[in-house]
């Protein structure tokens, strides 16, 4: 379990993390979302001990990260997948985190094997890794200590489209047998196929923060009608705000049933009316992430 | 890539072994780290072929009196003095240049146990260089047999101080990389600095001081001679100083840092 509280992180006058909290459960994925510089890598750097917060406080598994005796055992943690040190084998990178927290040196090959790399890749001194294969060491070394909780910083950054499947299988199954995850993410779609709950980050600050289906629910209906202009005109006299699709569809704030009887009323005749899904949450992420980009 | 996620066999929710690791254990780990990284290889390297190289030049070149016991160690331990202050600082610079300081304190959250690691580490590896390089030299003496007088004697205060003197350099490397976190600037420093005082000190009005702060001065005494007690007075405020307080300051960075 995994919980934030008015967490608050200042740099100077910045304030880079102001008042986040949120709650991660056991047998549940939680996609945090933002842009990059919206404060995930801070928020998650303050989860786990790096990095002291200036309000608020982090709990894991029941407490402060700092107090776990062997924390490698219980919870997992990638924060920077290219932190690792370049004259180091991969392979040894594995087995020095093994060592100190007391695993059983046999695991770093069955996790090698899981990850997929072989063993020239294993061999390789970090220097000659691409981001991807860094990526798979991090996941890899987050999963050595057989943890109950993993904390993945933009996991899927530099992996390929099986590879990003992959992880969303090895995610999920983690979370379908107990486990907690919070990973974040800057694109939407990494984790809204794998994710239950999106907690979403602007400018350090929480902008929406529910089950996946809570804010697909909250983001609109898509209306689509051959005469756009009218639909346009009926919206706004009945006095709800509707934005481009970018598709030759309309994104109105208000739900399907409502958007039908303002067109009936306008005599509008539509060509499409749901709701409007995950191009609803992508709007929503966009504009509450970037819509008071300075 | 494995392509069914069945494969990843965690089982989860079960407390196991979630006991603090031992300082036995977080100092093997600190010795694994000074030898499995490439710059750490060749560094080990280095003392390793440096020792018996310097002992075989000083063995043919050298006259009888250079022979002996006591000075084949002196030649000896030339090299792993050079070099292992440069491991120490690397052993914790390393962590912030190479950025696995985040790994480091995410496995270890209690930052003062890792540097505490750290120093029980140089000290072990100073004891294993320490006696490699009596075992070259004695092996040198053995072989150049110079068959002068005091050939094998060796006061074992000497000894001591010898071994002092190694394993208090690599706690000062330790120190200056604590302190400034970064590797480049404190292995320039640990050359400069000696070079500085050497020569601040030759100033009349400094040499007072510099008797007592100048590790050139204060410090060489170690490996010559059994030291009176001004002469240790003088080692230690030197070490107080160079060692001592960079660790200090060192520890107050670390344990203050946000680490990146």
């Amino acid at each position: 379990m995994i919980e934030a509280q008015s967490l608050t992180k200042r740099f100077g006058t910045t304030t880079v993390v102001d008042d986040v909290s949120f709650r991660c459960e056991p047998g549940t994925v939680t996609g945090f979302l933002g842009p990059n510089g919206a404060g995930k890598t801070t928020t998650m750097r303050m989860l786990c001990g790096l990095s002291r917060p200036d309000a608020g406080h982090a709990a894991v598994l029941g407490g402060p990260y700092r107090e776990l005796p062997n924390p490698g055992r219980r919870v997992g943690i990638l924060l920077d997948a290219s932190a690792q040190h370049a004259g180091r084998r991969g392979r040894e990178a594995l087995a020095v985190s093994a060592q100190m927290m007391g695993v059983d040196a046999r695991r770093v090959q069955s996790l090698l094997d899981l990850v997929g790399l072989d063993r020239a890749a294993a061999r390789k001194r970090v220097r000659q890794y691409s981001l991807g294969m860094r990526q798979r060491l991090g996941i890899a070394h987050a999963l050595l200590g057989e943890p109950e909780v993993l904390i993945l910083d933009e996991p899927a950054n530099g992996l390929d489209p099986p590879g990003m499947r992959w992880m969303r299988e090895v995610l999920r199954d983690f979370a379908d047998r107990g486990g907690t995850v919070l990973l974040s993410s800057h694109l939407l779609h990494e984790v809204d196929a794998v994710a239950d709950q999106i907690v979403i980050i602007g400018h350090g600050r929480i902008a929406a923060h529910g089950s996946r289906a809570d804010l697909l629910a909250g983001a609109g209906t898509l209306v689509r009608a051959g005469n756009e202009a009218a639909l346009v005109a009926a919206l706004d006299a009945a006095g709800l705000a509707s934005r481009s699709d970018g598709d030759g569809g309309l994104i109105v704030t208000a739900e399907p049933e409502d958007v039908g009887r303002v067109a009936l009323d306008g005599g509008v005749a539509l060509s499409h009316l749901s709701p409007s899904g995950a191009a609803g949450l992508e709007q929503l992420f966009f504009d509450l992430t970037s819509g008071d980009s300075r | 890539m494995s392509t069914h996620a069945a494969a990843l066999d965690i089982p989860i929710a079960g407390t196991k072994a979630d006991r603090r690791p031992g300082m036995g254990r977080l100092t093997a780990v600190e010795l694994r780290k000074m030898v499995d990284t490439r710059a750490g290889f060749w560094l080990q390297f280095a003392v390793v072929t440096l020792t018996v190289a310097v002992v075989v030049v000083v063995g043919i070149v050298g006259h009888a009196q250079d022979h002996t016991l006591r000075q084949m160690l002196s030649a000896a331990l030339a090299p792993a003095s050079i070099l292992l202050p440069i491991v120490g600082i690397l052993l914790v610079s390393s962590e912030w240049s190479q950025r696995t300081a985040p790994i480091t304190f995410v496995l270890v959250p209690n930052r003062a146990r890792v540097l505490a690691a750290k120093v029980a580490a140089s000290v072990v590896l100073s004891l294993v260089a320490f006696v490699f390089c009596l075992a070259v030299a004695a092996i040198a003496t053995a072989i150049t047999a110079p068959g002068v007088e005091h050939t094998w004697s060796l006061p074992a205060g000497l000894l001591g101080q010898s071994l002092l003197s190694l394993a208090t350099g690599m706690i000062g490397g330790v120190a200056f990389g604590a302190a400034l976190l970064s590797s480049a600037p404190a292995i320039v420093l640990s050359f400069a600095l000696p070079i500085a005082l050497g020569a601040l000190g030759s100033i009349p009005a400094l040499e007072g001081a510099a008797r007592w702060l100048d590790g050139g001065r204060s410090l060489t005494p170690l490996t010559e001679h059994l030291m009176s007690s001004t002469e240790w007075a003088r080692a230690g405020t030197t070490l107080a100083l160079w060692m001592v307080l960079p660790l200090v300051i060192g520890l107050w960075r670390i344990l203050r840092n946000e680490v990146a």
